[in-house]
């Protein structure tokens, strides 16, 4: 009896938690809404505030609530003047920054040169630990805000001064003739009242003055826009709404698109790009992409910093078969790299087929001759280090030694993984690199300054090299107050020069972004940011 | 048997401990997170110290550990990079973890101890081989393989369920990641009850009952299979942790929200509070379980007793 008894009660404590967890489920979301793209999605990493947002998960949202002072063109990549009426200088320092009137942000509130100027204000403050908070680093008075040591002693910098209601100006700390183009960075967007006044329900459903805004947010699951009522500019949504689905596998957005659950997805594996094409039915389309990838070296280190070991570099460089690679590992979806920049930027903007040259292209013999001309590969061998926890970059980097060492001759070259991607790039700052690494750059806004000033001037925050030339530090600042751009992209090619014969980074290949898109949806681009165009995509029925 | 549960609730407080202390460490010798935040690009120095200031990672491991502990007791689980409380990740995620695990449990109890039973009834004749070649198949192919082969032909080549189990995860969607998180157990329920029953089948009491005349249908619920399913029972019990925590893969193949999901991004970005969090949870539940199977063995078997 006793044994009937307890047998009862477990099964009645079973009973109670199938139900109570029945209970916490909601409702299936698996069909497709009239009119509202479905797409895929990775779970952002920090909250969404725009100047705290680094990484793409965070900013494709960033990018559809916020209608940036400039927006870029998703085609070219060019700087158009989005909420700013007109942004005017006459120094290249100081720049007086008009507002389109009657702009407005998704609640109603109207957008003034204020919801700038204490966005920016909150960016740059130290005790606010934005992430992007170097953006402002330029504006006069950073310094008081963001001291490197202590505790700030000013909360807002002198160099933004609001005039009128739609008009504000801003000093820089130095000539920086192509600065307005920068500000369709996310970091520069506005904020509303309400970001300031309630900052935890802002983070819980963010409120901006873009093409869409924020219906709602489950964390970690999904995220529902709809088009914002109150925006007036030249993105307008031409569909009902985007529905973000974060997924955690490739492969399983994949099988989701393909079963009819997922319509955008830009971040298709290589394993399936090879038969995306016959799958999708020519629903697939290799977008170019502001990121490069290159293999960088610790020039802080003696064995390869000495002087003369740029042609060792050189040699490297030319014993990677590049086109193989892309075509074999990565299915295309890389470029051959030909200079330090993106294809993005076009000839214009400062791409080159040719500044690399031969430097860039496959040559065995002359690769053995630079090698040996530069005094040969310190210690007869060396490693490329990656971070072996995320983006499969195993793959690619045995292949680059494969090619090395066929080239050369003998087991020179070898993969060295780096357990996690914090671990790797602590390494790096803290300088105790003592081999070459893997390292890539996402461009934040399509100007050639930002490939070349934050990677290899002296000390710059991303100069992973520790390179540092001084010739080439005096051209970049040049071309940075050099009013007229074809003479100030000149002058970058110009110090782009000095890179291919330093060689303190080796450029392997252009990313592209592979995206696919399901039968219900059309007009599908890609931006040079990697992010689909949403607001131009149309759904049938 | 009310004291002897008091005992074992009491034991789990070291355990708990020890486990917090144990996972904190490891997750603090992974290093210092702050870095990976800024992805490519080298942080700036005042910000960077400002986030570890911000995170009480200034603080020698000790003191971080006990101010995690002082936090915990207060209901303070502390919160993702992302600026989510800990508790609110637990509250999304446990619930669709723990559906998950009873899908499979079901499928896993079903099926397992039904093969057994069928196989151990016909030992050594073709059907007992079959169920031994099945479960050996089982439990030699990976959960990724079994996972992605099932989610193709039967997600996206036949349509028959969803690739990607849906927002709140409904029962409909879980019955195909149920099945691949059951598949290793399942395995090991069958040969396990197989075993029993087999043994047990040439019991005394067996054939004292089949002696009196009981029908076989009762000899066999009442008198073998009730008395074959002790060691069933305990595997059952650890396995309940083994599937809410070892859940990882599947819910990564299928796109499931729970436990495995959280866990992967807090390694991945390091957060110890999510780590340390849902592991002791899982520790616990893990105890729990194992404390319900010493109950149960009571139930299954009146000769033992807890005092």
């Amino acid at each position: 009896m006793r044994g009937a008894k307890s047998a009862t009660m477990v099964i009645g404590a079973i009973a109670i938690a199938l139900t109570a967890t029945a209970c916490g489920g909601g409702s299936s979301s698996g069909g497709a809404e009239d009119g509202v793209v479905r797409a895929w999605w990775g779970d952002p990493q920090n909250p969404l505030e725009p100047a705290n947002t680094n990484e793409t998960n965070g900013g494709k949202v960033l990018d559809m609530i916020f209608s940036d002072l400039k927006e870029y063109n998703p085609k070219d990549g060019q700087a158009q003047n989005a909420s700013a009426e007109s942004i005017t200088s006459s120094d290249q320092q100081t720049f007086t920054i008009k507002l389109k009137p009657g702009l407005k942000f998704s609640d109603g509130t109207p957008v003034t040169a204020n919801s700038f100027v204490d966005a920016w204000n909150y960016g740059a403050l130290l005790t606010n630990a934005q992430k992007d908070a170097s953006f402002f680093s330029n504006i006069e008075g950073f310094d008081q805000v963001h001291p490197d040591k202590g505790q700030p002693t000013a909360k807002t910098m002198s160099g933004l001064k609001v005039v009128d209601n739609l008009t504000f100006t801003v000093k820089l700390t130095q000539k920086f003739s192509s600065w307005p183009d920068s500000l369709g960075y996310d970091a520069f967007a506005p904020l509303p009242k309400s970001f300031f006044s309630d900052h935890a329900k802002w983070l819980q459903q963010p409120v901006g003055n873009g093409p869409y805004k924020i219906e709602s947010y489950t964390k970690g699951q999904s995220m529902k826009l709809v088009p914002n009522p109150y925006y007036t500019g030249d993105e307008k949504p031409k569909n009902k709404g985007v529905l973000l689905k974060v997924y955690t596998d490739e492969n399983t957005a994949y099988a989701d698109l393909q079963a009819g659950n997922l319509d955008v997805y830009e971040y298709v594996p290589a394993s399936d790009i090879s038969h995306a094409k016959s799958d999708m039915a020519g629903r697939y389309f290799n977008a170019p992409t502001g990121i490069n990838q290159t293999i960088s070296f610790p020039l802080n280190q003696k064995s390869w910093g000495a002087s003369g070991m740029n042609k060792v570099r050189q040699g490297i460089s030319m014993a990677i078969d590049r086109d193989s690679i892309t075509k074999k590992i990565f299915q295309g979806t890389r470029t051959p790299a030909t200079d330090f920049t993106s294809q993005v930027l076009g000839s214009a903007g400062g791409y080159s087929t040719d500044v690399c040259g031969d430097y860039c292209k496959y040559d065995p013999a002359k690769a053995k001759e630079l090698i040996k001309e530069g005094g040969g590969i310190p210690g007869g061998k060396f490693t490329i280090s990656y971070n072996a926890d995320s983006g499969s970059h195993k793959e690619w980097v045995d292949a680059v030694c494969n090619s090395i060492n066929n080239a050369l001759g003998g087991q020179v070259c070898l993969g060295n993984p780096v357990g996690t991607f914090a671990d790797f790039r602590n390494q790096i700052t803290q300088k105790q690199m003592i081999n070459p690494f893997r390292a890539g750059w996402q461009m934040d806004y399509p100007l050639i300054d930002d490939f070349l000033q934050p990677l290899y001037t002296t000390d710059a925050s991303s100069n992973d090299s520790h390179y540092s030339n001084p010739d080439f530090d005096k051209l970049i600042s040049q071309a940075e107050s050099e009013p007229d751009k074809a003479k100030s992209v000149a002058l970058y090619q110009q110090a782009e020069k000095l890179l291919v014969n330093d060689m303190p980074a080796i450029p392997l290949w252009y990313q592209n972004t592979p995206v696919v898109w399901s039968s219900r949806v059309s007009n599908v681009t890609v931006n040079p940011f990697s992010y689909p165009v949403y607001y131009n995509i149309t759904v049938k029925g | 048997m009310g004291r002897y549960v008091i005992r074992r609730l009491l034991q789990m407080v070291p355990v708990f401990l020890g486990t917090t202390l144990l996972i904190f460490v490891m997750v603090y010798a992974l290093g210092d997170p702050v870095a990976a935040m800024f992805g490519d690009r080298a942080p700036d120095p005042a910000t960077a110290a400002m986030i570890r200031h911000q995170l009480y990672l200034d603080h020698p491991l000790w003191q971080q550990y006990l101010h995690y502990m002082g936090n915990i007791f207060q209901g303070d689980f502390g919160t993702a990079f992302d600026g989510q409380p800990v508790t609110q990740l637990m509250g999304s995620a446990f619930p669709v973890t723990l559906r998950l695990t009873l899908v499979a449990f079901a499928i896993e109890g079903l099926f397992g101890i039904g093969l057994g039973l069928f196989a151990g009834l016909r030992r050594g004749r073709l059907a007992d081989t079959g169920v031994l070649g099945f479960t050996l198949l089982m439990i030699s192919i990976p959960v990724f393989v079994i996972g992605y082969l099932l989610q193709y032909f039967v997600a996206v080549k036949w349509q028959l369920a969803n690739p990607a189990v849906a927002d709140g995860a409904p029962f409909g969607d879980l019955i195909l990641p149920g099945v691949v998180l059951a598949g290793v157990s399942l395995a090991y329920v069958a040969r396990l009850t197989r075993t029993s029953v087999a043994e047990n089948s040439r019991a005394d009491y067996i054939r004292t009952a089949v002696a009196k005349g009981m029908p076989r249908r009762r000899v066999t619920t009442i008198h073998l299979l009730r008395n074959s399913l002790i060691p069933v029972v305990t595997y059952l019990g650890t396995d309940i942790g083994n599937l809410m925590a070892g859940a990882i893969v599947t819910e990564r193949i299928f796109n499931v929200k729970g436990v495995g999901f959280q866990l992967y991004q807090g390694i991945l970005r390091q957060n110890p509070p999510t780590v340390v969090g849902f592991v002791t949870i899982l520790v616990l539940i893990f105890l729990l379980a194992n404390l319900l199977v010493d109950l149960l063995y009571a139930v299954l078997d009146p000769r033992i007793r807890y005092a």
